[in-house]
């Protein structure tokens, strides 16, 4: 073997090497999959239509360790017709569940915020359930620059 | 122990829609970061926040470790009577925050 040749064989390896490394240095993720099997856990075999609700997020994000979230959901609010859950959902954080809010027609204001965290850029799912048992949903897309949970402390 | 911020207006006229906001002091740690030797650090994260008005609950929300570090939520109630509104959060390893602020309702 020449030298050339040795030396791109050489740098194959070592890339080969890094690459297997910062594979199985990062944390599990969920998958889409994942996220569906735990959509489903919550809404049963109902159906989830688009619309109604609005999910506010920022399109591009610097840093995923808090990133703001607000959802609203169109809704009278009234005892016969309000939101009872909003739950929300990520594609590839490890686990695909982020929170729940549990309102009732006393909220007054189907809207709510928080911050949260992504490991990637990611697609973010919001799912209301409303008092008549229908769920509406609406998601969005965040471009992540510095993901969350991969960092070591 | 945890130090929490609520902001809730003092006063408010009956069936006004406020906004209530909460903010406590909690590391939130995720359970899947290593340490710098490569020991799994161990879950650490609240669970729960309930806010009740006068002993109703009128908000609850179930969180997970995608939620940042020192949570903060907002959300809306309707001022329906004076009195109280409290907030109780519980967590992993024995946590519980509580906090309560008072409601004027003309």
């Amino acid at each position: 073997m020449d030298r050339r040749g040795f030396l791109r064989a050489a740098t194959g390896v070592a890339a080969g090497i890094g690459f297997s490394a910062t594979v199985s240095a990062r944390p599990a993720r969920a998958t889409p999959a994942a996220m569906d099997e735990a959509i489903r856990k919550v809404v049963g075999a109902a159906p989830v239509t688009k619309g109604r609700v609005t999910l506010d997020l920022p399109p591009l994000s610097e840093n995923g360790n808090a990133v703001p979230l607000a959802v609203r959901v169109e809704s009278p609010m009234t005892p016969d017709d309000h939101v009872r859950a909003i739950h929300v959902f990520t594609e590839k954080n490890p686990q695909p569940d982020v929170a729940s809010f549990f309102l009732g027609s006393r909220a007054g204001r189907a809207s709510v915020a928080t911050r949260i965290r992504l490991a990637d850029t990611q697609t973010v799912i919001a799912i209301a359930q409303l008092s008549d048992g229908s769920f509406w949903s609406a998601s969005a897309t965040v471009v992540v620059t510095l993901a969350a949970c991969l960092e070591d402390g | 122990m945890a130090s929490a911020l609520i902001n809730v207006p003092e006063r408010a006229r009956r069936g006004e829609v406020i906004e209530i906001k909460t903010l406590v002091s909690h590391p939130m740690e995720t359970g899947y970061r290593r340490s710098q030797v490569g020991a799994p650090i161990p879950r650490d994260i609240i669970r729960r926040l309930v806010c009740t008005y006068n002993g109703a609950e009128v908000f609850r929300a179930e969180l997970h470790p995608a939620i940042a570090a020192n949570p903060f939520i907002s959300f809306f109630t309707v001022a329906a009577e004076s009195g109280t509104i409290a907030f109780h959060w519980t967590g992993d390893n024995g946590f519980t925050a509580m906090e309560s602020v008072a409601i004027a309702v003309d």
